[in-house]
């Protein structure tokens, strides 16, 4: 029998390590493979990564709730993905209403902005109920009990919601205004796409400003300091705690709905589970428990994803690499958690969790 | 007087509501509805009815108990009961006004009357507190519009012409038919009945209590008796059919469900062995308890040789359908053994278990399969694949663990639940399908032949899970007690703290996850074996999630409770097919549930159990 650890030589490093080249090794090959055929032309890649772009915002928005919710009770909300899809789903039907009012093409922004509040709400009151009901009653106990309870949530609100609206897709009504794309010096870039960067920009800044600048802001920032000295501070922890659900699930809701107006598929009970995973994977890349560490996080998964398969998959020689976006990012997920679980921003904030 | 009154409503207020938030929710997904499909006793109730009954019955029961120190008198208990049933009414019966054409116009005035309401609440409450009034005028007008915009948002949605149905898919005619007791027409009588049937049933539920304890539990014996045979009745009718003939067996059933001379008889015969076993169980239990040893011994020797006989027995017993079913239940009870080594002994939260399985499949059918895909045609049969895919499996579990061995608690849950997905979406992609065959999948997978003899019934595979199960099942119970066992159990408890003690933590982690993975494989190559056919669909997420609800719910680290656990949770959505579109909403709640009020399980092991409390009293501790 080989000794398993010794001084000099650890198996596990060797392996990490090997893991390590072997990637490297990949990626660089890939790549290199794809450029040197010039199979995709540089308009292409603008393209593939506006539509990154566009696709990380959401993912970062999702994240958000991660990471503020982590930077409190540190604790990983699993059902986080399904809070976006409550909110999502639900909007469905009040998008449907709008346009048969006509109101959503006469006021795109407007009823999108309503529908944004709407969803946001939906979603805020899941995850303030998922909180009081699931997560409450566990507070204090030891680390995988409350996440195999939110295992539990994640799979009961799909099947809550698929009861409640059936499981079949539905599709969000199409808006005129975000149809058609801007050319850029002969590069087309979808409207829809800038939208969803724009709103998702606008929400992440309205959200730094609370946590930043706002009294409940402070609070919030102080809980996740230190709970005991926050509550001799005289700040209620419990209100704090419901108040970080209701916002990282108002977020995941408004989420939902600038995903669902691009989505062409429509929305259905799973939606949720594949970008709740994804997302979290932004917030652990960014840094969990950080807020500008998630929305770059979000940002540079949609990126990876997009580009990824195109340009190491594909040089590769890998069939139908696109089938594979998810591959990557959960490869992101898992390579990001075994070298560096810190995440990229994440490196102060560990240390004083740790 | 008054704070007791108080307290006394508070209980009947808050339980009631309970129910009716409970028999809403159970009706708005569809689970009343798909439950009335089956009947519990022919003609006389389904189990979707008494789904609704059942509620408003057991709170009332809890009421009742709970006010048991207030010294009530029966009167009052009886009151409280109508009050429980009647409050567990109100949230259905709202939601059928609000369905109803006639009273729809109720659910506009509520839309409309609603924010001004809340408003009102609101700023008279800021008011009597002493707020300056404009600022409380300001206010009003502000909630009261934000509240017009949500609730005028949920009018537009609801405007359609219709019922509610267009949104909510579940509160459709069926569902009025189901809790009108079928009075959809005259919807008066409809909300009269129901009701009143929950204020009956909430009003037994307070009488229940008062009934001395001895009659009680023979009552609830045999009502559990007869529900459990009626509810399956399909199951209890193909257990029968093999052992008796048409026509007695026509005499009790009607199809799958019981008829209700049956029910009566099988009501007061339960009743009567309960309160038999009630009043003389007791001594009978006393006289073993002071028995000799060596009497002792025997009777265990009877008991476990009869149960020996029972499971060796049993697809004779149950017949095909359900020898099916059981050869299910094995693979999850395997299953679930294999992730206990991993969850309950090392506490590796592993949720990414679904990979074993699938290469254990993959393997056995890619090397067996007689199809295009086979890589051998048939000069390997099923029992020299089955090491290979063990070892197959085996090596994944390997591979996969090496890279996580540093990550701790969620994080590792998460890497592994990543590494699932990953090989769910290779196996379903076009790289692998030449090898594996993509979203087809593998065919033609060859039955196991035993001694010449092609095993191609359920009941003969219900043979081979069996030794798996036992074989698994023993190393299992050796592997609790060995050193191994002892190092998995400290990494558990504190895995500093096992390193500090000199336990190589990597070693005994990746021995864990390795061993884990062995029977995973074996259950995945048997699963191939049964099914014939091999592909990506049968490989989610939700095969890694059945198995931890099983042994969350049975009991983790006990070899007892998972088993138990397999039973219920995979043999009762199989038996019960209504149940099936539940199963995932049922395992959720279970689990949040089984976390906040049972952590250790229903069958726990006694270390755990020993744990848990421990757990309990260093919590204020460890708290923050």
């Amino acid at each position: 029998m080989f000794k398993w650890k010794t001084d000099e030589f650890s198996w596990v490093d060797f392996t990490i390590d090997v893991l390590r080249v072997l990637i490297v090794l990949a990626v660089v090959v890939g790549a290199w493979n794809t450029l040197s055929s010039g199979r995709i032309s540089l308009a292409q890649w603008v393209n593939l990564f506006a539509a990154g772009l566009s696709q990380g915002s959401i993912y970062a928005l999702i994240a958000l709730g991660y990471t503020l919710v982590y930077g409190i009770l540190l604790m990983i909300n699993f059902a986080h993905g399904e809070v976006f899809m409550a909110g999502a789903f639900t909007t469905v039907f009040f998008a449907e209403a709008l346009n048969r009012t006509g109101f959503l093409n006469e006021q795109p922004l407007l009823a999108i902005l309503l529908m944004i509040v709407f969803a946001g709400l939906v979603s805020m009151t899941v995850a303030i109920l998922l909180e009081r009901i699931a997560y409450r009653p566990l507070r204090g106990s030891p680390r995988l009990v409350p996440l195999i309870t939110a295992i539990g949530a994640s799979f009961f609100l799909q099947y809550t919601f698929r009861g409640l609206y059936g499981s079949g897709f539905k599709a969000y009504p199409g808006v005129k205004a975000l149809q058609g794309a801007f050319s850029i010096g002969g590069i087309n870039i979808p409207v829809a796409q800038v939208f969803v960067f724009c709103s998702a920009l606008i929400l992440m800044l309205c959200l730094y400003w609370l946590v930043e600048r706002s009294r409940i802001g402070k609070a919030m920032r102080a809980v996740s300091e230190n709970k005991e000295v926050a509550r001799l501070m005289g700040i209620d922890i419990d209100w704090v705690i419901m108040f970080t659900f209701g916002v990282g699930g108002f977020l995941a809701g408004s989420a939902g709905v600038i995903n669902g107006l691009f989505r062409p598929q429509g929305v259905n009970f799973y939606m949720g589970f594949i970008p709740g995973i994804k997302a979290f994977t932004a917030a652990v890349l960014g840094g969990i428990g950080n807020i500008p560490g998630a929305m770059l996080g979000g940002l540079f998964l949609g990126v990876i994803e997009a580009i990824g398969p195109n340009l190491v998959l594909a040089g590769l020689g890998i069939p139908g690499a696109n089938q594979l976006k998810d591959v990557i990012a959960f490869t992101m997920l898992v390579l990001v958690l075994i070298f560096r679980p810190q995440g990229i921003l994440g490196e102060r904030l560990s240390e004083q969790k740790a | 007087m008054d704070i007791l009154r108080s307290e006394r409503s508070r209980i009947v207020v808050s339980l009631g509501l309970l129910s009716g938030a409970f028999i809403l929710f159970a009706g708005a997904v569809g689970m009343i509805e798909a439950f009335h499909e089956r009947e519990v006793v022919d003609k006389f109730i389904s189990l979707g009815q008494l789904l609704m009954l059942l509620a408003p019955f057991a709170v009332g029961f809890v009421a009742a108990s709970r006010m048991a120190h207030t010294d009530a008198s029966a009167l009052t208990l009886l009151v409280c009961g109508a009050g429980v049933g009647i409050l567990t009414a109100i949230p259905t019966v709202i939601l059928l006004l609000f369905n109803s054409e006639e009273f729809r116009f109720l659910l506009d005035l509520t839309l409309k009357l609603l924010p001004l309401a809340v408003a009102s609440y609101f700023a008279w409450q800021r008011y009597r507190a002493g707020a300056d009034p404009r600022l409380v005028a300001g206010a009003w007008l502000a909630i009261a519009v934000l509240i017009g915009i949500v609730t005028y948002s949920f009018a537009l949605v609801f405007e359609i012409k219709g019922e509610l149905r267009t949104v909510l898919v579940n509160i459709n005619r069926d569902w009025v038919d189901v809790v009108t007791f079928d009075h959809r027409k005259e919807l008066m009588t409809g909300i009269l009945t129901l009701c009143l049937a929950t204020v009956a049933s909430g009003c037994v539920g307070a009488i229940f209590h008062l009934i001395p304890d001895a009659p009680r539990r023979a009552l609830l014996y045999g009502l559990g008796v007869t529900f459990l045979v009626g509810a399956f009745g399909e199951t209890v009718r193909l257990i029968l059919q093999e052992h008796l003939d048409r026509d007695t067996l026509k005499e009790i059933f009607r199809r799958d469900t019981l008829r209700q001379n049956a029910a009566l008889a099988l009501f007061v015969v339960s009743t009567v062995t309960g309160f038999l076993w009630a009043m003389f169980g007791q001594n009978l239990r006393h006289g073993i308890s002071t028995m000799e040893y060596s009497q002792r011994r025997v009777l265990n020797g009877i008991g476990m040789l009869l149960f020996v006989a029972i499971l060796l027995s049993l697809p004779w017993l149950i017949g095909r359908t359900l020898s099916d079913v059981a050869v299910t239940i094995g693979i999850f009870v395997l299953m679930g053994l294999g992730l206990n080594i991993a969850i309950g002994l090392a506490g590796l939260l592993d949720l990414g278990y679904v990979t074993n399985y699938a290469v254990g499949a993959y393997i056995l059918a890619v090397l067996t399969s007689i199809g295009p895909l086979g890589l051998l045609k048939g000069t390997f049969n099923f029992w020299t694949v089955i090491p290979v895919a063990l070892l197959a499996a085996m090596t994944a579990g390997f591979i996969f663990a090496m890279p996580v061995l540093r990550m701790r608690g969620d994080y590792l849950a998460i890497a592994t639940l990543g590494f699932g997905e990953i090989i769910g979406k290779l196996a379903i992609s076009d790289w692998l399908k030449p090898l594996i065959g993509g979203a087809q999948g593998v065919q033609a997978i060859p039955k196991p032949v035993f001694l010449g003899a092609e095993l191609k019934n359920p009941e003969q595979l219900y043979y081979i899970v069996l030794v798996a199960c036992l074989v698994t099942l023993f190393v299992s119970i050796r592997l609790n007690n060995s050193r191994t066992g002892r190092q998995w159990m400290a990494i558990r408890e504190d895995e500093d703290v096992a390193t500090a003690m000199g336990i190589d933590t990597a070693r005994a982690k990746l021995l864990a996850f390795t061993l884990s993975a062995a029977t995973g494989g074996v259950a995945g190559a048997i699963f191939a074996a049964k099914v014939g056919t091999v592909f990506p669909n049968s490989f989610t997420v939700f095969i890694s999630i059945n198995v931890l609800s099983l042994i969350i719910v049975g009991g983790i680290a006990s070899n007892p409770g998972i088993v138990v656990g397999a039973i219920v949770l995979i043999g009762m959505p199989e038996l019960l097919r209504e149940f099936s579109d539940f199963r995932f909403m049922m395992y959720g709640a279970l689990l949040i549930l089984m976390m906040i009020k049972r952590p250790q399980g229903f069958i726990p092991s006694k270390i755990v159990t020993h744990e848990v409390r421990q757990g309990v009293k260093l919590k204020p501790a460890a708290a923050e």
